[in-house]
């Protein structure tokens, strides 16, 4: 059991055994970096398989079904596609600018990966400040962003850079500070630490932070701002084919096209990573009796759960209207997330030995998020006409 | 001194970017040769072990303070290349007086501190939650004031993208009927 935890770590250490002492550090971080590009870069395949098929059930069509069995090599195929098309860059774009575009975006996210704990001693570096680091290195991609949308010489890019950036500013306050509970409550930026505040378990059942009044309305808060800063549906107005046409993505094609999908994907990956690092403690098993599952196995099938909210949300919901964007996050998520701070700051205070109820404790925190987001959500339509019935008298 | 040919390759990327950024012709290149100089600054902090101030600086500079001065850029027009227009001012030598003037005040301290004489003790990385500590104990007050400073400047930022709707108020029918006439003045008309 142990031994199938640690598999990949002691296959690490047997590879670096074989080799000379000096080259030993440089090719463990090598080996790292292979790790997770080769995990990752495998994950955004099946993601794009997955996610083709997942809307087409949902919009009751197949989906692509034709290459490979059962239409699974069909990442394969759009990748040579990709790769072997014309790379067009417009005669009036900033060259220099429209070729860097793609890289500072899939370049930096990489990097977000290397904090994130994916198992039992399973982190690629162990950062004091590694939430800090996450968000750091994120905020690379609203540049690139701009980058894209300025240098391609649309208006269509111009007004799909400027939304995506607007969005991402907007939606980057309420991601932090839905963050904030879980850093304060585990005491520490560390992702690790993070985890380990997590483990123990109480009748059989973790200890989880999204097992919290707190955790339970941050988790949400949390996945629904990271939606938006990954730009996707229902938050996907960069891109609103309807509208613009692929906004800042107008004028990419072929390579540097692809690139920017990955970077999308793997900025998705990223933030669930760190939310089920944060919320669904990270590489901990659920129940008490599948302690005996692999760390590693435990983190992504909760990974790969998250993945499956998303696509099923992105076949589901709606595109918002730009003003709705906007207010959605400074009326709704930012004020919610700020009660959601006080909450945890009574969850805490309440359990230092006043010996209280731990129900009455969920009542007091319930009674502070609940009416909030009554409140704020009312606040978002004031306009709304009162629903008539007509034939459920 | 972290004397390895990392820490030159990022000076050197650094000094070059900084340049650039006041160099080059177009306003957005320059903004974003500023945005790469920024980034190349918390590289080497972090090679100075200096791991909070180098995620704070990508996060506040990078992320932030670089998108504020391209959407300055962009709307204030300045986006376009003027070709044949002379980017330096004609009084360089104003610039170059002030140049030596801002070098002489810099040099002063860093002149008179024990710097180069001895090498510095080996620092451990300042854990995140001394930082936090001594920033809600010692250095409170600096953080009220500048926490203070920025509210300030928020509210007078609301303020100022505020006055647009007193504008469209002077076009607004509210003003019109304000103006109408009251009954006694309607009165007053009619009567000889």
């Amino acid at each position: 059991m142990n031994n199938l935890d640690q598999i990949f770590v002691y296959a690490k250490y047997w590879l670096l055994s074989q080799l000379p002492g000096g080259v030993q550090s440089l090719v463990s971080i090598v080996l790292d970096i292979i790790a997770i590009i080769a995990v990752f870069g495998t994950c955004f395949a099946l993601t794009t398989i997955l996610e083709r098929k997942g809307l087409g059930r949902i919009q009751n069509r197949y989906g692509p079904n034709r290459v490979g069995p059962c239409g699974l090599l069909q990442p394969m195929a759009d990748a040579i596609k990709m790769l072997t098309k014309e790379d067009i860059v417009p005669f009036a774009a900033d060259k220099v600018v429209h070729y860097l575009a793609p890289l500072v975006l899939t370049v930096p996210i990489w990097l977000a990966f290397s904090v994130i704990p994916f198992g039992r001693e399973m982190s690629a570096i162990d950062l004091d400040a590694g939430v800090l680091f996450f968000f750091a290195v994120g905020g690379a991609s609203e540049l690139a962003v701009f980058m894209a949308g300025w240098s391609s010489r649309n208006k269509y890019s111009l007004v799909g850079a400027m939304r995506a950036i607007a969005q991402m500013i907007s939606y980057e306050v309420p991601l932090v500070l839905a963050t904030i509970p879980v850093i304060m409550l585990s005491g520490s930026l560390n992702l690790n630490k993070i985890v380990e505040a997590q483990s123990g378990y109480a009748f059989g059942v973790a200890q989880w932070n999204v097992f919290t009044p707190w955790g339970f309305a941050g988790f949400f808060l949390f996945l629904i701002a990271a939606t938006a800063e990954s730009n996707r549906s229902p938050f996907d107005l960069p891109e609103g084919e309807s509208e613009i046409i692929a906004g800042f993505l107008t004028e990419y094609s072929g390579f540097k096209y692809a690139l920017f999908f990955l970077g999308e994907y793997l900025g998705l990956f990223a933030v669930t990573a760190l939310s089920v690092t944060l919320f669904l403690g990270g590489w901990h098993a659920p129940l008490q009796v599948l302690e005996f599952l692999p760390s590693w196995f435990c983190f992504f099938v909760k990974f790969a759960a998250i993945i499956a909210v998303f696509i099923w949300v992105r076949g589901t919901v709606p595109r918002l209207r730009f003003d709705q964007l906007l207010n959605f996050s400074w009326r709704f998520l930012v004020p919610l997330t700020l009660v959601n701070l006080l909450v945890a700051v009574v969850w805490h205070f309440t359990s230092l030995g006043a010996g209280l109820d731990q129900s009455l404790r969920w009542l007091i925190s319930a009674a502070m998020i609940v009416p909030a987001y009554v409140y704020f959500g009312r606040a978002l339509s004031p306009n709304r006409p009162t629903r008539i019935y007509q034939y459920a008298e | 001194m972290p004397n390895n040919i990392s820490f030159y390759i990022f000076a050197v990327g650094v000094l070059a970017t900084a340049t650039a950024a006041m160099r080059l012709r177009n306003p957005v290149h320059c903004a974003l040769a500023a945005a790469a100089a920024f980034a190349g600054l918390a590289v080497i902090y972090f090679q100075l072990d200096a791991e909070f101030i180098s995620f704070a600086q990508l996060l506040i500079y990078v992320g932030a303070i670089s998108i504020l001065v391209i959407f300055a850029v962009l709307l204030t027009r300045g986006s376009d290349i003027q070709p044949g227009v002379e980017l330096a001012s004609p009084h360089w030598l104003t610039g170059l007086a002030i140049a030596v003037l801002v070098a002489f005040v810099i040099a002063v301290p860093v002149c008179s501190s024990s710097f180069g004489e001895k090498i510095a003790p080996k620092m451990t990385v300042a854990p995140v939650k001394l930082i936090g500590e001594e920033l809600m104990t010692r250095y409170l007050f600096p953080l009220e004031t500048m926490g203070l400073l920025l509210t300030v400047a928020l509210i007078g930022a609301a303020v100022i993208a505020l006055r647009e709707p007193e504008e469209s108020e002077i076009r607004n029918p509210k003003s019109e009927i304000r103006k109408q006439p009251t009954t006694e003045e309607l009165v007053a008309e009619v009567q000889p």
